[in-house]
């Protein structure tokens, strides 16, 4: 056993040498925007907490940016032949940051008890599962009811994050005083939370991975101005920008900046995609022919090219080419605004005029909405735009009162996890602008998407996929925009900060900085 | 005793006038499209049925109106500002962490603007028509017309960008762990920008207002008795004209002291300076009821308050007006 080890230790070593050179120390300064609701990553999963609680909680994988997993909590992972039990082995030696044993009660508690009651999103996911057993204190059984194809992609750290049972079991978990405090695995401990200003995390000495962290501390500053943020970069105040933190037109000037480099990766496992919706029930929108001459009306390179600063792709259909299970065999809509004309000849289009809802998100989505119209009018569409804040987007989306409506909503990694919600008629449902919002409905198409889902071997859901875009391009239901790219600015000086699929979320973990 | 009744009345007046503004506001945040529930749901980018109304439910919005807007006012009346399931902790503790950092910068601004203003007032009347004079209006007519959001900017470029002397923003330097004089001398530094570029614009109206209200009581008898007395220029500027002149520069400071709780949420926007208007504007966007409940309330009794101090200051400088009530 002992020689066991030692030979596993210099193996390490061995494998680690060539990177001798990563330096320990120092701090990180990262701007987070807007400043998170609370950093308890079991009840909160917004942006701004996945990024600054990614370092402080943990999932059982990680992914890296082909969407492969990766050891995280989990050392390593066992998938039946059917499909339908997945087994864990547990990283030996790690603790809480209160010092207490992480086990395996620990993963049954936070995926069986804890998140089934707080997690909407793993909570679809986890109508799949049957029973989640401790095999021992290093090992974790999850029985499927049926195959559930995309069920390895759920566990990452904001998917299905590692909760302390010692401090939530029995407790009313929203009000328990410990999420202002949070206690988790991860390479970095919570220290300190000036409201308004910054939160600091500090190393944590007791990481389970000899030698990481290397950095010190990290301190996410809020920063409520976007040209603030820019300065706040220029000035040297702040390390880095993850992506959206400032506007498109600034990019280019702080990338130009001595020193200073940029990324679009880290973004794989998330793949934002955007579209419009298009409501499928009434008005102009509900007839096929209008919607196709809306993609055809539209110069979604123009508008990549000038609102989105070259960033991102044109997408073809609903699922991005980032995400695994892209087909690109679909009908491509080019910018072609006379066979749009044609279309609204044919459905006898009569100028009815159509409402466009932006998302209130800033200068760019505004810029973005006022270039769909231009295409629009262009092509004879009476178009009106309709503005409001974020909470009144959500109601009128939530209620189906648009006509179209721009969005972008995350993938996950799988079509089954982000991308059929919003097109199979058991998503229609008032009082949410996640699910099917457009009032799509197609039997023959959402049984395809559940019998995808349920196919074990990568090659058999590869196929089903196909035919599923295959089709509903032809339909469709929203208007696809772009896979978005969200540049990560940062100085060159730090070092292995975007190494995973999730990008900055976890990045402090293997980062460091060069002197 | 009739002191003590003018002063009861004032707090029940103040406290009913308080308690109209929550409901007032009550009514007006429910009427206005959005959820809070599907706000913060909104943010973790998926939700489902479940989880809007366990979020509604922990909010207090699954109950009817009549009672959410009962159990708010019986709390008001104890002093309650009630709870923010958005932060996860009482809306007064909410404000009170955020309250000292605008009262800084905001009274800071408050006092240069208005001391600053008076003088260069004065000084400017007392040129009148003069090279010097015109510098100065022109000057204030510069701030006046500038706006706030692209002065702070340009302000931010010149001495951090550019000179490179102040901080950009922020309240004081993150990490520092500064202690005694090193940290109040840290702050002031973060300080200069925002209160410079919140206070010009003051600086600019006191300035103009107090210079045209002492021509015009310049132009008064009294004043020609007073150098008929033989006294000098500045004695009757200082004792006489001022002293009159002052009077409306009161009232619109007494205006603008009323805003020192919520009326700097550009400034404080522009220079990330953890106050109130920020917070205030924050938990508009996310419709967290309660919290900006809180802060209207308090920014109300402010009102209130410098309301008061107002009318005790008038009667400072013009014993002729308590003499008259």
């Amino acid at each position: 056993m002992n020689f066991l080890k030692t030979t596993t230790f210099l193996v390490a070593a061995a494998l680690a040498s060539p990177l001798a050179a990563q330096q320990e120390g120092g701090r990180l300064d990262i701007v987070v925007q807007p400043e998170p609701p609370g950093l308890m990553l079991g009840l909160v999963q917004n942006g701004p907490t996945q990024l600054v609680a990614g370092d402080i909680y943990e999932g059982l994988l990680r992914y890296d940016t082909d969407l492969n997993p990766m050891p995280g909590l989990a050392e390593s992972w066992e998938i039946s032949d059917d499909g339908l039990t997945y087994t864990f082995k547990l990283q030996e030696g790690v603790k809480w940051h209160d010092g207490e044993d992480f086990t395996a009660d620990d993963v049954v508690f936070s995926a069986d008890t804890f998140l089934r009651e707080t997690h909407a999103r793993l909570r679809a996911s986890l109508a799949y599962v049957d029973t989640i057993t401790a095999v021992d204190p290093l090992t974790v059984e999850f029985k499927l009811k049926e195959p559930f194809g995309p069920f390895i992609s759920v566990f990452e750290a904001a998917t299905m994050p590692m909760i302390p049972k010692h401090i939530y079991e029995g407790t009313d978990y929203a009000t328990n005083e410990a999420n202002a405090t949070p206690i988790g695995t991860g390479p970095f401990k919570f220290n300190e939370w000036e409201k308004g200003s910054f939160i600091h995390l500090v190393k944590n000495e007791d990481y389970y991975v000899d030698g990481l962290p290397y950095l010190d501390e990290v301190y996410y500053r809020v920063i409520p101005d976007a040209a603030s943020r820019a300065v706040a970069f220029e000035t040297g105040e702040v390390d880095v920008l993850p992506g959206g933190s400032v506007e498109n037109w600034d990019i280019p000037r702080l990338a130009e900046m001595e020193g200073v480099c940029t990324t679009g990766k880290g973004w794989e496992f998330f793949a934002p995609h955007a579209w419009m919706w298009l409501n499928n029930r009434e008005g102009p929108t509900s007839n096929e022919k209008f919607r196709q001459a809306i993609m055809y009306a539209m110069d979604r390179e123009f508008m990549k090219d000038v609102v989105w600063n070259g960033f991102g792709n044109v997408a073809t259909g609903p699922v991005s080419s980032k995400t695994n299970f892209y087909s690109d065999d679909v009908t491509i809509y080019d910018h072609n605004p006379d066979k749009a004309k044609e279309l609204l000849e044919e459905m006898g289009y009569d100028g009815e005029p159509v409402r466009l809802l932006p998302l209130p998100y800033g200068e760019t989505w505004q810029r973005w909405a006022e270039a769909v119209r231009q295409n629009l009018t262009e092509v004879g569409i009476n178009v009106e735009i309709d503005s409001t804040d974020v909470a009144g987007w959500n109601e009128k989306t939530a209620n189906w009162d648009y006509d179209m409506a721009f969005t972008y909503l995350y993938q996950y990694g799988d079509p089954a996890l982000g991308v059929s919600r919003n097109y199979t008629a058991d998503r229609i449902e008032k009082g949410s602008p996640w699910n099917n919002v457009e009032g799509y409905e197609n039997p023959s198409l959402d049984e395809k998407w559940a019998k995808a889902a349920t196919l074990v071997k990568p090659e058999e859901r590869q196929a089903a996929y196909d035919e599923i875009q295959k089709e509903i391009v032809d339909d469709v239901p929203v208007a696809w925009m772009m896979e978005l790219e969200f540049p990560t600015i940062y100085r060159c000086n730090v070092k292995d900060l975007v190494t995973t699929a999730i990008g900055v979320n976890d990045g402090p973990r293997n980062a460091w900085i060069e002197e | 005793m009739d002191i003590l009744i003018a002063i009861l009345s004032r707090v029940a007046k103040a406290a009913v006038t308080l308690l109209a503004i929550a409901v007032l506001n009550f009514f007006l945040l429910h009427a206005a499209p959005g959820d809070p529930a599907v706000v913060l749901a909104g943010e973790a980018g998926a939700a489902d049925e479940q989880m809007i109304a366990q979020l509604r439910e922990r909010f207090g919005l699954d109950q009817p109106f009549y009672l959410q807007l009962g159990k708010y006012v019986w709390g008001i009346v104890q002093f309650d500002l009630g709870y923010s399931f958005r932060q996860g902790m009482p809306v007064s503790q909410l404000i009170a962490e955020r309250l000292p950092a605008t009262l800084l910068l905001t009274m800071t601004a408050f006092f240069i603007s208005l001391g600053l203003g008076i003088w260069l007032g004065v000084a400017a009347s007392a040129r009148v028509g003069k090279a010097s004079d015109s510098l100065l209006t022109t000057l204030a007519l510069l701030f006046y017309a500038t706006p706030l959001y692209w002065a702070a900017l340009m302000a931010v470029l010149v001495f951090s960008v550019w000179l490179g002397w102040l901080p950009a923003f922020g309240f004081e330097t993150v990490g520092a762990d500064y202690t005694g004089m090193a940290r109040i001398l840290d702050i002031g530094r973060h300080l200069v920008l925002p209160a410079m570029t919140l206070g010009l614009f003051f600086m600019a109206v006191y300035m103009r207002m107090t210079r045209a209200s002492m021509l015009e009581v310049s132009q008064l008898d009294f004043v020609k008795t007073a150098k008929a007395k033989g006294l000098g220029g500045a004695a009757i500027r200082r004792r006489h004209i001022l002293r009159n002149a002052i009077l409306p520069v009161v009232t619109l400071a007494g205006l603008q002291a009323g805003q020192l709780v919520g009326g700097a949420v550009l400034t404080e926007t522009v220079f990330a300076w953890p106050g109130i208007g920020r917070l205030m504007f924050e938990s508009l966007a996310a419709r967290d009821y309660n919290t900006i409940l809180g802060v209207f309330i308090v920014s109300a009794a402010m009102v209130i308050l410098f309301n008061v101090i107002t009318d005790i200051v008038y009667r400072i400088v013009d014993p002729r007006i308590g003499a008259r009530a």
